[in-house]
Formats: structure tokens, C-alpha cells, sequence
């Protein structure tokens, strides 16, 4: 119909959601929760793409997507039964279509090597008849029982009302009406009762014509409704069954609403019908959303960033301005600074994205994983509706593909030997997500045979990671899994090979600001959970002095300040200070030390402790110089200017215009054990800590 | 940012010529951003010693390189005097403390010369090759190599 590149686009972005349901469906299905309506949403999905996809003239994917259609029309009608092989057909038909979709788009040739195994194996559901009906789908009438209610009535009232933007897009009423012809006998009259009575008011771009189509003809109403497939959300239409006295409303699945580029008042009333269409097609769009650009988002992230640094720069000048207390001027700041911070969390809950499509794609890997190393896994995922910042979905495909893929591989034994020790034979891994307390948190457990130990030991020993006499404790065994250089028995297996270590892994979690922990129980399996901030860009931090640097740490840490008396304060050897707090001793760590200041020189009394709290340390507390203040801070990335720096999650830019760094507690405790004692006998394990 | 290419005689470059250390440089002045004059930076733990820290430029945050002591000199000791140009490399921007920014100097890509070959050292590694001016010459500095590879590797 219409060709241009940008209705091209549409028609990928729907494909993309399309996919969404299709595999929403299949996994329903698989899990033996599907009803007669998620098989529906499922065949209309198919159904959709193939539909548009012939509009487009993408052969590959109509074909594939008609013998799939085929499928899943039998399934629905109960002439086959979904059994495992073929739920796993469909699952990978599913697959398929998505690259096809995926081939159409970058306008590559599809990978006839995949598709056609694929193809005979839906065939294999069909019998040999049907081949016949291959070719079927071209852009024409084709009688498939959509509604159930089609084969009695064989007249329509066709009613269409085209809206500006139909008429502003280019198309032509003409070659609809044409289009209607060809299906059969027709009867049109035009009304123009819209005209308005003084031809000043008339827009010359605006539709104010009615025609009214009255078709008889051995046809379904599926025909009429595919000529309108790419105009009905752009004008006014009503597809009536004269035998069937209400309306038959547009259910056919079709284009998403789209941003309309302009809408004039006269266009009021298609809209409005327009949306009434849109709430009857819950059934593949849950819910209406709008597509934006993600640069306006970014934009609208970087300024109220400025906003809030603007925030504490006024704070800063009234302070220093010296108003008296009673000064409304103060009160009036409060409402600023609460008003900023709605509207950050306002733009930030925009970039906050439901890790659904991220933890479909896993439920692919894992399938693909499952049959290329034969063992039997079914990935169950949970907490799909938990919401991450887009950019952290974005970074984490590639991390949690690869631990998906190791789990598979490392984690789950075979089936032979699983059910040795008594297990299922099908291995379960466990992918959820989920808030806890301002952090994401991500897991994938799986019910394998948990780490093996002293493989990973021997194997460090091996690539020269650790000396062969290093004592280690359990915990910092788990920790050389993330030791650059270290892979397990990767190189042997043909899963990976994507030259993605677990390293890797590690430094992109740590790069979105967040951790990666092991837990193991051998026997029983391994949980690897990934903490992520929940947002990006703006965190409570508390602003602290250290060796004449301002920096800050984030207020999710810190449990408590302390100014300490000597009392307090014992040592342990030379220079390892412990600080007695309700009967319990905690380390000192000082943080210009660690940081590689100067030491200041003050004695500990006359300095502050933060207590603070990290997932792999109980309690320590880091000896600062002065703390200045509590507030909201707007996070900078170091990464793409500069680089990582150990102990340092950001930067952050004050009231003053000065830059201060976020210290990452978890990194600054953490960093005289494990990490030293793995990085020193490498060369590049050495640069990671120390440049 | 691509090395002045020879096949193409006749087009006209522009560079900016500096000071540091002592002798004279220049950039490609499409690399460069602007040109601040020096202000104190933040410092960054861990750093190496060419590495003077961060400053914040518009909201953004910009590591701060001393010029003189990436190329092998010896450090500056900033001054109110100093200059910190801000240089677009790739996706990075990055500011490199200089003793003093000169002229615009504008030649034919064809008065770039090649660097003469000699020893490899840390300054040679980063110079793209060397134009005439007058009596004197200045060398043109290859900020892709002398960043790129310079900078902390992040694992």
C-alpha cells in the first residue's frame, strides 16, 4: 500500500511487542496455564506479522509465518494437542520468527539452514496436504475464521470517515473504495453533512466526507477489514454485518496508536472512536503506550540534574547570605527541593522499564543452551514486573546471558547423573528480580551440583592466578571465579566462546554501579545475585571531608556517625584500630589511606566514624575528617571520560561548582582482601587495582 | 582526529600550537573544544602521575591530563597562568594542561611531514608528524595514541 520507510518502522516496533505477547503465550502455554484466549493472542500475534509482513512484501516471513499460523490454527481448534514436542516446536518457531523479523529488518537473507528444519517440523504437525497453502497469502480476500460469526451474513455496511492526518499522510479514499470492488457488488454514497454551513470555517486539510459502502458478496468480513488495515486508526470506521443487528467493532489486532502528528479540533470525534476500539483491544496491547524518543528522556534526565545542582547551589548562597532564620525565603527553598526531587523521580520512573523483555530473551538462551549441551533445564523467571533503569536492561543482556549460559553448562548436571543423586532429571534455574531497600536485586539460582572448589582452586593455580600455597578462605575461592584470566572448562564446551569471562561480568555490574555475590551449597546448587542501584542518576549521599577533599558517600550505607572517645577505641597489632560500639568491635578502615591521600594526622577522637554496612562486610566503620552535609546528588559517570577507579562508584558536582567523588563503600572495604591477594601475580590483574 | 593524509595534497588544516615542557606542539583544531584557563581540580585516587584530576565543565565531568608529563617531561606546576584544553577524542573529552596555547597555525596538508624515525620513546609514539614554521617546528600531537592508550584500564 503505502511504502514509505517510516510505516516500515512502525511495523517493526509492533512486530516488536508482538513478539512480546507471542512469547508471553508460549510460556503460558508451556507451563500448562494457557486457556483458549492466550492460544488466541498467540495466533493473532502470528497472525498480525504475517499479515503486515505481506504488505511489505517480506516473503521469508510471511511464508514462515503462515505455516506457524497453520499450526497454531489447529492447536486452537483442538485438532492437535499440545504435547511437549510440540510446545517445543512452537517455542522454536517462535524463535525463528523473531529472527525473521529481526532478518527483515537489517534486510539481511534469512539463514535458509535454520529456517527450513524449523519449517518441516511445523510441517510434520500438518501432514502432507497441507503444502498447497504455502503460497496462499498474497495481499488479497482469504477466508479464515477469525470471529466465528462471518459465514451467515454476506452483506456489509462499511462506513469511513477519514480524519486529517489520513489525508495528510497521502492516502487516497479512491483506492480503498476500489479495493471494496473488487470484493464484490458495492453500493457507495458519499454525505457531507460535516460541511460547515459558512465556508469560512472549512479547512481546506480537513475530511469532512462520509462514505457509506454497502457490499454484498460471499465474503468475511476479514478482507474488508485488511484494506483498512493501515488507515484505521486515521479515520472514522465502522464495519456493520447488516444480519447481525450492533456493530462488529475493529478487533482485528492492527497498529499500535501512534503519536499523531497533529490533531485539529475538527478531528475529535475519530479519535475519540478510536479509542474505544483501542480499550476492546486489551487483548494484545495491555496497555497504551507511548514511544519517545529516549534522547528527549535523556535530555529531560540531564537537566533536572542541573535543576537539582542548581537546587544546592541556592541553598549554598542563602546560607551564606546570612538571612535571618525566620526568613520564609528558607521554607520556600523546602518546597524547591521537594518539588526537584518529585520531578526527578518522576523522569526517572519514565526510563524505568519492566526486565520482562530482558528475562525473555533468557528464556531463548536457556532453551538454546538446553539443547546444544542436551541436558534438560527449564528457566523459570520471577519478579518480571520489577522495573530497572532502561540503560541497566540495556547492559545487562550480555552479563546475564553469559551467567545463564554457564549455569546450563557448569551448573546443572547431566540428566544421567542427576538422577543419581536423586534429583529431577530436568534441571531448574531460577531467574528473579526483585526491590529491596533501594537496590534491584537479580538472581539466577540454579539446582545443580554447586561450585566445585577445589577445581577452581586448581584451576587458579593453573593459570597462575594464585600461588599453589595461597591459603583461601571458601568465599574467596567463589571470588576467582571473577579473577580476569579465569575460566572454567569454557574452552571445551562449544556454549561459549563469545570471549565474555565472568571478569567481564563483573566489571559491567560493577560499571552500573552495583555487585555481583556467590552462594553455593554443594549439592544443591548456586545462586549468583546481582545488586543494582535503583536509579542511575540522583542518590542521598552524605557529603564528608577527607584529607581536604570533599566526597561523598551514600547515605544507603552508613548505619551511623560516631564521633569516638578513646575509650572506644582499641588496636589490634600496629595499625589495625577497632572501634567498640555496643559491645561489638568493628575495623577501622581509614579512608584517605585507602584512597591514597595523605593521612591527616588528627587522631581518631577528633575525627568521624561512619558505621557502615555492605553485603559482603557485616559492619566496619571509615574514619573521616569532617562531615559537611546530607543531601541529595546527582551521580556522573567517571567511566567514559576517564576510567574505573577502585573505590569509586562517580562523581558528583557540588554547590560550589566543584566536583566530589562517590566513594563505593563496598569496594573500599573489599579492597585489601580478596581482590589484592588474586590481582598481584597477574599483570593485568595488577593494573585492575591499582591504575 | 584521522592523521593528515597525504594522498590528499593541498588540503588546508588548521592547528593549534602550545607549549609544554618546553617545546612546541599542536593539535588539529577540529579536535579541540575550547580553551579554559586553569582552575584547581579535584583529585582522583589511584591515578597515575600525568593524571591531575577532574574539573567540572558545564555539568559534565572532565579529566584533567598533564600534557608535559604524559609526553615524558616533568610535571607542570599549575599557575593561575596555565592553560587546560579541552580536546574531543572518540566519545571521550579530555583537557590537557599546557605551559601556553600560541596561534592558529594554518598549513597544507602537505607540509605535514613524517615524523623523522628515531628511537621510540614515550613523545615519539605520540607525534603524528612535524610541520615547518619558519626556522622552527612544531609536532603534531596524535591524541588518539596518546589517550587511548594512556589511560587507566579499566579490567
Amino acid at each position: 500500500m503505502n511504502n514509505e520507510p517510516s510505516l516500515l518502522d512502525t511495523f517493526f516496533e509492533e512486530c516488536e511487542d508482538l513478539i512480546i505477547a507471542l512469547s508471553d503465550g508460549l510460556t503460558e502455554m508451556r507451563d500448562g496455564q494457557a486457556d483458549n484466549e492466550t492460544i488466541n493472542a498467540v495466533f493473532r500475534a502470528v497472525h498480525s506479522i504475517k499479515g503486515a509482513a505481506g504488505a511489505f512484501a517480506l516473503d521469508d516471513l510471511v511464508n514462515f509465518a503462515h505455516k506457524f499460523e497453520t499450526v497454531l490454527d489447529d492447536v486452537r481448534a483442538q485438532r492437535l494437542a499440545p504435547d511437549d514436542s510440540l510446545l517445543r516446536t512452537l517455542q522454536r518457531a517462535g524463535d525463528m520468527l523473531a529472527d525473521l523479523v529481526d532478518n527483515a529488518r537489517n534486510a539481511t537473507p534469512a539463514n535458509r539452514a535454520l529456517v527450513d528444519p524449523v519449517l518441516a517440523e511445523l510441517q510434520a504437525f500438518l501432514g502432507p496436504e497441507e503444502d498447497t497453502a504455502t503460497d496462499e497469502f498474497v495481499f488479497e480476500p482469504m477466508s479464515l475464521d477469525l470471529g466465528g460469526q462471518d459465514d451467515t451474513s454476506p452483506v456489509y455496511r462499511i462506513s469511513f470517515t477519514p480524519g486529517r492526518t489520513f489525508y495528510a499522510l497521502g492516502h487516497d479514499p479512491l483506492l480503498l473504495i476500489l479495493a471494496i470492488q473488487d470484493l464484490g457488488p458495492t453500493e457507495i454514497c458519499v454525505t457531507a453533512n460535516d460541511l460547515p454551513n459558512n465556508f469560512s470555517n472549512l479547512h481546506w486539510d480537513d475530511g469532512y466526507l462520509t462514505w457509506t459502502i454497502t457490499l454484498s458478496g460471499p465474503v468475511s468480513d476479514l478482507p474488508i477489514r485488511e484494506i483498512f488495515q493501515f488507515v484505521d486508526d486515521l479515520c472514522d470506521l465502522r464495519i456493520e454485518n447488516n444480519e447481525c443487528a450492533p456493530f462488529a467493532q475493529t478487533t482485528f489486532p492492527d497498529h499500535p496508536p501512534q503519536p499523531e502528528p497533529e490533531s485539529g479540533p475538527t478531528t475529535d470525534a475519530p479519535q475519540r472512536g478510536l479509542k474505544d476500539e483501542q480499550a476492546e483491544r486489551t487483548a494484545i496491547k495491555p496497555t497504551t503506550t507511548l514511544r519517545v524518543d529516549p534522547e528527549r528522556i535523556d535530555r529531560l534526565i540531564n537537566a533536572v540534574g542541573e535543576l537539582i545542582i542548581n537546587q544546592s547551589v541556592i541553598s549554598q548562597r542563602l546560607q551564606e547570605a546570612a538571612l535571618p532564620n525566620s526568613s520564609e525565603l528558607f521554607a520556600d527553598l523546602d518546597d524547591y527541593k521537594l518539588l526537584a526531587r518529585e520531578i526527578q523521580e518522576g523522569v526517572m520512573a519514565i526510563r524505568a522499564q519492566p526486565v520482562k523483555p530482558l528475562f525473555q530473551r533468557m528464556l531463548r538462551i536457556a532453551r538454546e543452551a538446553s539443547d546444544a549441551t542436551g541436558k534438560s533445564v527449564v528457566l523459570i523467571t520471577e519478579g518480571e514486573t520489577t522495573e530497572v533503569d532502561k540503560t541497566v536492561i540495556e547492559r545487562l543482556a550480555d552479563p546475564l546471558t553469559h551467567m545463564i549460559r554457564n549455569a546450563i553448562d557448569h551448573g546443572i548436571e547431566s540428566p544421567e547423573k542427576r538422577i543419581k543423586s536423586g534429583k529431577a532429571q530436568q534441571g531448574i534455574i531460577r531467574l528473579s528480580a526483585s526491590q529491596r531497600s533501594g537496590s534491584i536485586v537479580i538472581e539466577i539460582a540454579d539446582d545443580g551440583a554447586g561450585l566445585n572448589r577445589p577445581q577452581i582452586r586448581d584451576t587458579a593455580i593453573k593459570k597462575g592466578l594464585i600461588a599453589d600455597d595461597t591459603i583461601l578462605s571458601d568465599q574467596e575461592i567463589d571470588q576467582l571465579l571473577f579473577a580476569p584470566g579465569f575460566s572454567t572448562a569454557a574452552e571445551v564446551t562449544n556454549l561459549s566462546g563469545r570471549g565474555v569471562g565472568m571478569d567481564v561480568v563483573k566489571t559491567t555490574i560493577t560499571g552500573l554501579g552495583g555487585r555481583v555475590a556467590i552462594s553455593t551449597v554443594p549439592g544443591r546448587g548456586t545462586t549468583f545475585s546481582i545488586t543494582l542501584p535503583l536509579t542511575l542518576a540522583v542518590m542521598d549521599g552524605m557529603i564528608i571531608n577527607v584529607s581536604g577533599q570533599t566526597m561523598v558517600v551514600p547515605i544507603t550505607n552508613i548505619l551511623e556517625t560516631i564521633r569516638p572517645s578513646q575509650t572506644d577505641l582499641s588496636k589490634i597489632g600496629l595499625n589495625n584500630d577497632l572501634l567498640r560500639i555496643r559491645g561489638d568491635y568493628v575495623p577501622i578502615i581509614d579512608l584517605a589511606e585507602r584512597l591514597g591521600h595523605a593521612p591527616p594526622g588528627r587522631p581518631l577522637t577528633d575525627r568521624v566514624l561512619l558505621l557502615i554496612q555492605t553485603e559482603s562486610i557485616a559492619q566496619c566503620a571509615l574514619a573521616v575528617d569532617d562531615i559537611y552535609d546530607q543531601r541529595q546528588v546527582v551521580v556522573k559517570s567517571l567511566q567514559g571520560n576517564y576510567g574505573y577507579i577502585l573505590g569509586v562508584s562517580g562523581a558528583t558536582i557540588l554547590g560550589d561548582g566543584k566536583i566530589a567523588l562517590i566513594i563505593d563503600p563496598e569496594a573500599i572495604t573489599n579492597t585489601t582482601s580478596v581482590q589484592s591477594q588474586i590481582a598481584q601475580p597477574t599483570e593485568g590483574g595488577r593494573s585492575y587495582v591499582a591504575a | 582526529m584521522s592523521p593528515p593524509d597525504e594522498n590528499t595534497q593541498g588540503t588546508q588544516l588548521e592547528f593549534v600550537t602550545l607549549v609544554a615542557g618546553g617545546q612546541n606542539f599542536c593539535i588539529e583544531i577540529t579536535q579541540i573544544r575550547e580553551i579554559r584557563r586553569w582552575s584547581p581540580v579535584t583529585i582522583l585516587p589511584h591515578s597515575p602521575s600525568h593524571v591531575l584530576g577532574v574539573i567540572n565543565l558545564r555539568g559534565a565531568v572532565i579529566p584533567i591530563i598533564d600534557l608535559a608529563a604524559k609526553l615524558g617531561f616533568d610535571r607542570i606546576s599549575p599557575t593561575e597562568r596555565h592553560v587546560i584544553i579541552i580536546t574531543a577524542i572518540e566519545d571521550r573529552i579530555v583537557g590537557l594542561l599546557v605551559e601556553s596555547v600560541s596561534e592558529i597555525l594554518g598549513v597544507r596538508s602537505d607540509m605535514v611531514r613524517e615524523t623523522p624515525r628515531s628511537p621510540d620513546d614515550t613523545t615519539m609514539r605520540a607525534i603524528l608528524g612535524v610541520i615547518a614554521v619558519g626556522d622552527d617546528m612544531t609536532k603534531v600531537i596524535n591524541l588518539s595514541t596518546l589517550l587511548t592508550n594512556s589511560e587507566p584500564v579499566a579490567a
